[in-house]
C-alpha cells in the first residue's frame, strides 16, 4: 500500500548493511536532525583516498537509517573524490521512493556525515 | 455526579457540514480524518465568511478615520474584544490586548511585567508540561536579568506534582507562576484554580497558557483566579494572526508599553511622549483588524455549540478512543485517564519512529502530529524522542477514531510491530 515504505526501503531499516562502528577508522562524522532525532554516525576506513571499509550506526525514523544502509552500499570502493562529488539527488535516485520535503533531511543526513567525513571534518566550522 | 448525562450530544454531523475542509479528500481520493486541533484548528463557514465579508464589505483602518467605513470597522473590532471578553469572563473588555498569538501574550508578558517586576534571583515557576513558548521567555529574562526559572516535575500518569510547587513557593522568592491549563503533549488538565490559590498565598502571580484549554472548555479568569492568560484564535475556529493576552485591570493598568508607534500613545512632542491607555498601549501600529473580527465570529460559533457540550464531546470520544487503542499491539500511551484529560492522546508504536507512524497514517488521509511538539523538556522526561499526537475538537467523530485505529494497524503490519 505504502509509496513511501517500499519493500526495500524497509529491508534496509530491518536489515541494515554495513551496520555497526570500526576500530581506529581513518575518519568518523556523526550528526542528528535535533528537530527529529534522528542520529547517524560514519566511520571510513581508507586506502589511497579510496574507501574500503565503512560503517554506520545510528538511530531515527526509517527513512534516515535505510538512506544510510542504501549509501554505504553506494560507496563502498569509491574514491573520496567521487564522494565529494555525489549529490542529493544521487541519493534520492537510489532510495526510489517519493521523499516529501517534510522527509528530506531525514533522507540525506547520511549523506551529509559521510560528506563531512570525507572533507576530513571533526565537527562543524561554526 | 455524571455531568456529562446532562448535556444533550452534539450534532457532529450538522457541525462538520458547516467546515468546508471537510468535504475535501487527500492523498489520491480519501476523505480527510483531521486529528491535529491542537496544531490548529479547522473554520467554520460562518468564520471564513467573517474574514472575506470585513474585507468586502467594511474594510478601512480603525480609529480616528471620520468616514463611515472607518467608524464600523473601529465598531466591530471593539465588538471583537468585548466577545472576547465576555467568553472567558474578563471583568472589562480593557483588559484585552490583541496579540498574535499565544507566544505573543507570553512575551507581551515577560518584557513588560518581567521587565518592571523581576530583579536577580526573582523565581519564575513554571511545570515540565510546558510548550517552548512558556519556558523560552523565561530563559531570555534568566539571561538577561538573572532570574531563575524552576520547574515542576509530573507523577507517572503526566499530572503536576503540586507538593513539589509548594515546596518552592515555601523555600524560594517566586514572583510568577506560569502554567499551563492543558498540556498539548499530553492533554493534562491542570488544577489551575488550586494552583492560583498556591501562588497567591505565597504571593506570586499566576499566568496561565490557555492555548490547548480556551478553544475546549468552559474557561472564566475569575474563577480560575488567574492574573494573566494567553490564547491564540487560530486553535479556536478562529484565522490565524490574532490572539489574546488577557489580564487583570489592575495589573495592565500598571504596564509600560512594549512597542512604541501610531496608536499607543497619548501625546508626542519633540520632548518625548506619553503613553496611551489599555488595550491600546500595548496594539502599537495598525492591528489584525479583520481576523479579530474573524475571532469574533468564532467566538459566536463556539458559544451557540456551547463549551461545556464541547468539552463533553471531546471526553466522549477519548473514552471511544482510548480502550479501542490500547488493544493495539505495542502501543504506549501517554497521559492521565481521569476527567483531568483533554481531547488529545499522545503515543509511541513499538520502537517505530513517530515520523514513520504519521508517514503511514498520512497514507490513509488521516492528520495527526508527530515530534517533539514544541515540549523537548517534557519528551526528555518521558525518555522519548517524539510521540505521535491525535487531537480531537468539536468536528470529530467516531468515525475518524476508526480510521486511525485502522491506519495504526497498518503501520504495525508494515513495521513488524509485535506486543
Amino acid at each position: 500500500m505504502s509509496d513511501l515504505y517500499r519493500e526495500h526501503i524497509l529491508d534496509h531499516y530491518q536489515n541494515p548493511r554495513n551496520y555497526g562502528t570500526l576500530e581506529n577508522p581513518d575518519r568518523s562524522f556523526e550528526d542528528s536532525n535535533p528537530l527529529c532525532g534522528d542520529r547517524i554516525r560514519i566511520d571510513l576506513k581508507l586506502a589511497d583516498d579510496r574507501i574500503v571499509d565503512i560503517r554506520f550506526s545510528g538511530r531515527g525514523c526509517a527513512i534516515s537509517q535505510a538512506s544510510a544502509s542504501i549509501l554505504t552500499e553506494m560507496v563502498k570502493g569509491k574514491s573520496l573524490e567521487e564522494v565529494r562529488r555525489l549529490s542529493a539527488d544521487d541519493l534520492l535516485e537510489e532510495l526510489g521512493v517519493p521523499i516529501s520535503p517534510a522527509r528530506r533531511k531525514c533522507a540525506l543526513l547520511s549523506l551529509k556525515v559521510l560528506k563531512a567525513a570525507a572533507y576530513g571534518l571533526n565537527e562543524w566550522p561554526t | 455526579m455524571n455531568a456529562r448525562a446532562s448535556t444533550p450530544p452534539l450534532d457532529v454531523e450538522r457541525i462538520r457540514a458547516d467546515f468546508p475542509i471537510l468535504r475535501r479528500t487527500v492523498r489520491g481520493g480519501k476523505p480527510l480524518v483531521y486529528l491535529d486541533s491542537a496544531a490548529t484548528s479547522q473554520k467554520p463557514a460562518s468564520v471564513i465568511e467573517a474574514l472575506a465579508g470585513f474585507y468586502r464589505t467594511s474594510n478601512a483602518n480603525i480609529h480616528r478615520g471620520i468616514y463611515e467605513l472607518s467608524e464600523e470597522a473601529s465598531l466591530l473590532y471593539e465588538e471583537a474584544r468585548a466577545k472576547v471578553a465576555r467568553f472567558i469572563g474578563a471583568a472589562r473588555a480593557e483588559e484585552v490586548v490583541f496579540v498574535r498569538n499565544t507566544t505573543e501574550a507570553i512575551n507581551l508578558v515577560a518584557r513588560t511585567w518581567g521587565a518592571t517586576n523581576l530583579r536577580a534571583g526573582d523565581v519564575v515557576v513554571t511545570t515540565i508540561l510546558e510548550h517552548h513558548s512558556n519556558i523560552v521567555p523565561w530563559y531570555q529574562l534568566a539571561a538577561e536579568r538573572g532570574i531563575v526559572v524552576r520547574f515542576v516535575d509530573i507523577d507517572a500518569e503526566g499530572r503536576l506534582v503540586l507538593e513539589e510547587l509548594e515546596r518552592l513557593l515555601r523555600s524560594e522568592p517566586v514572583k510568577l507562576v506560569a502554567v499551563t491549563h492543558v498540556s498539548n503533549a499530553l492533554g493534562t488538565i491542570n488544577p489551575v484554580k488550586e494552583i492560583a490559590r498556591l501562588a497567591h498565598e505565597a504571593g506570586a502571580l499566576v499566568l496561565v497558557d490557555g492555548a490547548q484549554s480556551v478553544p475546549h472548555l468552559p474557561v472564566n479568569v475569575r474563577e480560575l483566579g488567574a492574573d494573566f492568560l494567553a490564547f491564540s484564535g487560530h486553535k479556536m475556529l478562529g484565522p490565524f494572526g490574532i490572539g489574546v493576552l488577557w489580564a487583570r485591570y489592575d495589573l495592565l493598568t500598571a504596564l509600560p508599553p512594549l512597542f512604541g508607534g501610531g496608536g499607543m500613545i497619548r501625546t508626542v512632542t519633540t520632548e518625548g511622549f506619553t503613553p496611551g491607555d489599555i488595550p491600546a498601549r500595548f496594539e502599537a501600529g495598525t492591528p489584525s483588524v479583520a481576523d479579530a473580527v474573524a475571532l469574533g465570529a468564532a467566538i459566536d460559533y463556539l458559544e451557540a455549540i456551547g463549551m461545556t457540550a464541547i468539552r463533553h464531546h471531546e471526553r466522549a470520544l477519548l473514552d471511544y478512543a482510548l480502550p479501542r487503542l490500547e488493544e493495539i499491539p505495542g502501543i504506549r500511551l501517554f497521559g492521565p485517564t481521569g476527567e483531568d484529560r483533554a481531547g488529545v492522546i499522545s503515543f509511541t508504536l513499538g520502537e517505530v519512529h513517530p515520523h514513520d507512524v504519521a508517514a503511514i497514517l498520512d497514507q490513509h488521509g488521516v492528520a495527526v502530529r508527530a515530534g517533539h511538539h514544541c515540549t523537548q523538556p517534557l519528551m526528555r522526561r518521558l525518555g522519548v524522542t517524539a510521540t505521535t499526537r491525535a487531537s480531537f475538537y468539536l468536528y470529530n467523530h467516531e468515525g475518524d477514531v476508526d480510521r486511525l485505529v485502522e491506519a495504526l494497524e497498518e503501520a504495525r503490519r508494515v513495521f513488524g510491530v509485535e506486543g
